[in-house]
This record gives C-alpha cells, structure tokens and sequence, in this order.
C-alpha cells in the first residue's frame, strides 16, 4: 500500500524501526490522511478504528492489569501535498495497567494541510502511561496542526507525555492540553519545538491538581529563529494538601523571532504549592563561553545549546 | 621567553578599574598560584586573558606562545592552546557529560578522565551535565573536560571550591596531572593548602600584583592581611615590606 510505504520510509528516515509495523508481539494503528492503512491488536491491547469522511475515530483500551511491554506505535500522517486529517482518539488504560505509546505524526511532503486531534484519554486508578508523540511536517510550513487533549489521571496513576517537533518546518502549531489529576497521581507534560521561517507556535497547557498529594509539572522548551513566534502558557493548578506543581518554561530566540510565556498559577489550598520559572532570550552567556573555551565557534556552541535544549 | 606574558594589563568595568597595571609571566608546565582576598581581581584576570564578553583590557598586552591574545575571540584562544575551569561552572541541558568531555576533542575517550577526578565513568557518563549534579561533582566534570582537552595553559579558578575535605588531595592530584601532562596552569585559590603545591605564586591585591615568589612566603604574606573583601589598600604595606 503506497500510503504506508510513504509513512514508513519517512518514519525510518526519522530513525525508526519500519519493522514495528511488521512485528506481531508490536500493536500499532496507521492512518494517511482519512485512510486506515494497517493496525494489529495485541493481548491486553484494543484497538477499535474506523474512516470518517475526513479522518479516524478510534478507540483504544489497555485491559485492566496489563503491563504491555512494548510500546504501541500510532502512525499518523498525510502523504500527500494536500490534505486534511481528523482524528478523534480515546485512549483508556484501565486500573493497574501500564503501557507506552509512540505517536508518530508525519506530513513530509504537505504543502498545504491541516491536521486535527481530539483526545481523550482515560487513565485509572494505579495506571501508568508514556506518550511520547514526535512530529516532521516538512520543510514547506504549510501544516496547520492541532492537538487538543482531555485527560484525566486517576488516584495514584501516573501519565509522563513528551511532544516533540524539532525537525523540519512547523507551519502552524496550537496545542491545548487539559490534565486533572486526582490523589497521589502525576502528571508530566513535556513539549519541545522548533520554529523555523514564519512558523507560528501556541502551547497551552492545563494542569489541574484535584487530589492530594497529586503532583505535575508542566515543562516548555522552545527554540525560534529567523521570524518564528511562539507563546506558551502554562496553566498550574493545586487545589487540594499536599499537592505540588511546577511550571517551567525555557525558550531561545534568535534573528527576529518573537517568543513569549504566560505562566498562571492558581492555588486554593493552604498546604498546596506551586512553582514556576520562565526564561526568554538568547542563548545563556556562561553555557555559550564554556563550549568555546573547549574551542567551538559561536555558531557551532550555539547550535549544540539548543539541540542540547530540545533533546 | 615565558609561555604567559602578561604586562602592565589594565581593565575597567563599568566605571570602575579592577586590574591596574598588572604583570605577570608564566613559564611552561609551571603552576602559578594567584592568592587574593574577594574582589581583588582574580576571576577577572582569568576572563580577561580567556576572553569572556565584557572583559576587553583598556590597556597592557598579553602574549600567550608569543602571540598577542588582544584581538583574538574566546574560541580562537581556546584553539591555541588554552582554556578556562569556571569558579561556578555552567550546567546544560541535554549534553551528556561523555558528550561534553569530549568537546573539542572529538575521538577522546572520557573514562580515564572521569576516574581520574574520582568519578565512575558508568555511573556518570550517561547523566545530563544540569541540575541534577551537585556543585562538587559538576566542578569534578569540569576538571575532567579540561583536562582531556590537553591543554597548553589552563586556568583553574578554585578549583577545589565546593569539593569535600577528603577529595580534595585526589583533586591536587589532578591539578599536578595538568603539569605531567605539559600544560600551565594559573591556579586561582582561597585555600593555601593548594597555594602551597604551587611551583610559584603571586598575591593579588586591588587589582594590583603586590609580590611574587615561593609559594610558602606568598601564603604567609596573604595570611598576614587582615581583608574579608579586598580594599586594594590593606595589603600594600606588606608588600612595601618585602
């Protein structure tokens, strides 16, 4: 199926293994454009897909107590210079039960494409999840992407999410994630881009501490150069003892970018505590003169800070 | 002809001058120690002669391999030769201290550097040079970078700042490594017991050298002065005395 083959030749290019898409004990879901191109179900996973006129609707259940040891690959992608995916996700990891996900988003060679998601994600009690998503939207800045995201982490269950669009152009990018966790529950939601060009880059993340001694942190690391924008918000609520927050965002702008942070922070328990720090500029003076006392010009110090950052 | 020649610097910083007229040589595979009480200009000799922003001299010259640093950019100094351990060293995120002991010297192997400063090269290795390092083990990583650069001159500013009582012969060890090795070393230091492993040293004093000489009669001379904080004037009359 060439749709498959596009996104799996991309997928490698980025440095992946296309052999997760064969390997039997690997479950995996892939969608060009409104195209349901492969998927496998595995014990303990569930995964219930199907074609909208101009995307996927799908439904995924990690059975209760199940600890699935590789990760599921979520391949989602336009292959073509045109396009628009919608793509509507619920996600349950049901009591005691622990998986990763790899989402890979690809749209290598769009020109002039929209990409939708709208996720709901249900973690239960004493679940434990990984999300990593990574992102290549070619080199054109013709993507209009946006991620949003409902989640709910039950007491004790912990979700660590990490979204990553460091390759490439960004085009369009506006990410709004809310996440309510409930007792002795964590949430970590990490984000890194890079902005190239005219790219435009709206983060909001929502943190919602509800239970005690639930714990998040929200963390944002942005690079912008030429005349990128970016503006993050990070949204840290604690309302409940014993529940921590942190709120960390760093961006690096170069050339005649634009960057700005909006940490919000909001705390209606005596016992709660929230934190935040938030860095805008270029790049740090003594990291800059370390690496070229070891002999690295400007540029090269430079570019291995931010790689470094975005790593 | 000295490898380090520093003559009659002079450097001003907003409005105020910290280095007046200094002098000072170096010679190969010497240790100098430089003593001074805080603020008498010792970090900030060390950046004037690395290069660091904001530290241009107004006057003197300084001759490294017989080559005037003057116009040189930060990185041009650091390939001929020389290099910089910070007081407070800088911490990044995302390179692994492998990866930064290996800067500028591409095909090194950092395990030898790393044992050699009291560090598992398993252990730590892997780990991120950021936050999660304790100020004594980010400064034994710094050491160790310096160290596998093979320097022709470095300077060290306190390089035991920060290290616990019982490591810090293992980090006089290293410091003496340097001077095996073939390099300078500019060791910048409160602690007279590292003063004294010294080849010579000089005492700083508002800016100033106000003596030079053997180790043992510079500490006991920097001891006799009575400053917690450098006032450029205390000192003299010691100095005056010699």
């Amino acid at each position: 199926m060439r749709e498959l083959k596009i996104l799996t030749e991309t997928f490698q290019s980025l440095g992946g293994d296309p052999e997760v898409f064969q390997d039997r004990h690997i479950a995996h879901m892939a969608a060009s454009g409104h195209r349901l191109v492969s998927q496998r179900e595995i014990p303990g996973v569930t995964i219930d897909a199907h074609e909208t006129g101009d995307g996927i609707t799908n439904t995924i259940i990690i059975e209760k107590g199940k600890h699935i040891e590789l990760p599921i690959h979520l391949c989602l992608g336009i292959t073509e210079k045109t396009g628009i995916q919608r793509i509507q996700t619920r996600l349950v990891i049901e009591e005691g039960a622990s998986a990763s996900f790899l989402a890979h988003c690809l749209f290598p060679f769009v020109e002039s494409g929209e990409h939708r998601m709208d996720a709901t994600l249900e973690i239960k009690e004493g679940a434990h999840v990984r999300y990593n998503e990574s992102h290549y939207q070619g080199t054109l800045g013709g993507m209009v992407v946006v991620p949003q995201a409902m989640v709910s982490v039950g007491p004790g269950a912990q979700y660590f999410s990490d979204f990553s669009l460091v390759k490439g152009r960004v085009g369009q990018l506006q990410i709004d994630y809310v996440v309510q966790v409930e007792a002795s529950a964590v949430a970590e939601l990490t984000s890194k881009v890079f902005g190239r060009g005219s790219d435009i880059i709206h983060i909001k993340e929502k943190i919602v501490l509800t239970g005690e001694h639930a714990r998040g942190l929200i963390k944002t690391r942005v690079a912008l150069e030429h005349d990128a924008q970016g503006e993050m918000t990070g949204i840290m609520e604690a309302h409940a003892k014993g529940a921590r927050g942190h709120v960390d965002c760093r961006e690096i702008i170069k050339d005649r970018a634009v960057g700005r942070a909006i940490p919000i922070v909001q705390v209606t328990h005596p016992e709660a505590k929230v934190t935040h720090e938030a860095s805008i500029g270029t790049v740090d003076k003594k990291e800059l003169e370390t690496l070229m006392a070891h002999g690295l010009d400007p540029e090269q110090a430079t570019e291995l800070i931010v790689s470094g950052m975005l790593q | 002809m000295p490898l380090v020649d520093i003559q009659h610097l002079t450097c001003e910083i907003g409005g105020s001058t910290i280095l007046r007229d200094l002098t000072l040589s170096i010679e190969e595979q010497e240790i100098h120690a430089l003593l001074g009480a805080n603020g008498s200009g010792k970090s900030t000799l060390a950046y004037v002669l690395m290069g660091c922003e904001g530290f241009t001299p107004s006057g003197g010259t300084m001759i490294f391999k017989g080559m005037d640093l003057g116009p040189l950019p930060m990185f041009e100094r650091a390939r001929l030769g020389m290099t910089l351990a910070w007081q407070e060293p800088a911490r990044f995120e995302g390179i692994t201290v492998s990866n930064f002991i290996r800067l500028g010297k591409p095909g090194v192997d950092p395990a030898p550097y790393l044992t050699k400063v009291g560090l598992s090269p398993e252990g730590y290795g892997p780990r991120f040079v950021d936050r999660s390092l304790s100020g004594g083990e980010r400064k034994r990583i710094e050491l160790a970078a310096v160290l596998a650069l093979k320097p022709r001159f470095a300077i060290l500013d306190e390089p035991t700042a920060g290290i616990d009582m019982l490591s810090v012969q293992d980090m006089m060890n290293v410091i003496r490594s340097f001077k095996e090795d073939g390099a300078s070393v500019l060791l910048i230091t409160h602690q007279e017991t590292i003063a004294l492993m010294a080849d010579h040293a000089s005492q700083l004093c508002g800016g100033r050298i106000i003596a030079s000489g053997h180790p043992k009669d510079i500490a006991d001379q920097y001891k006799q002065g009575s400053c917690i904080r450098c006032d450029g004037e205390r000192c003299l009359p010691f100095a005056t005395a010699r």
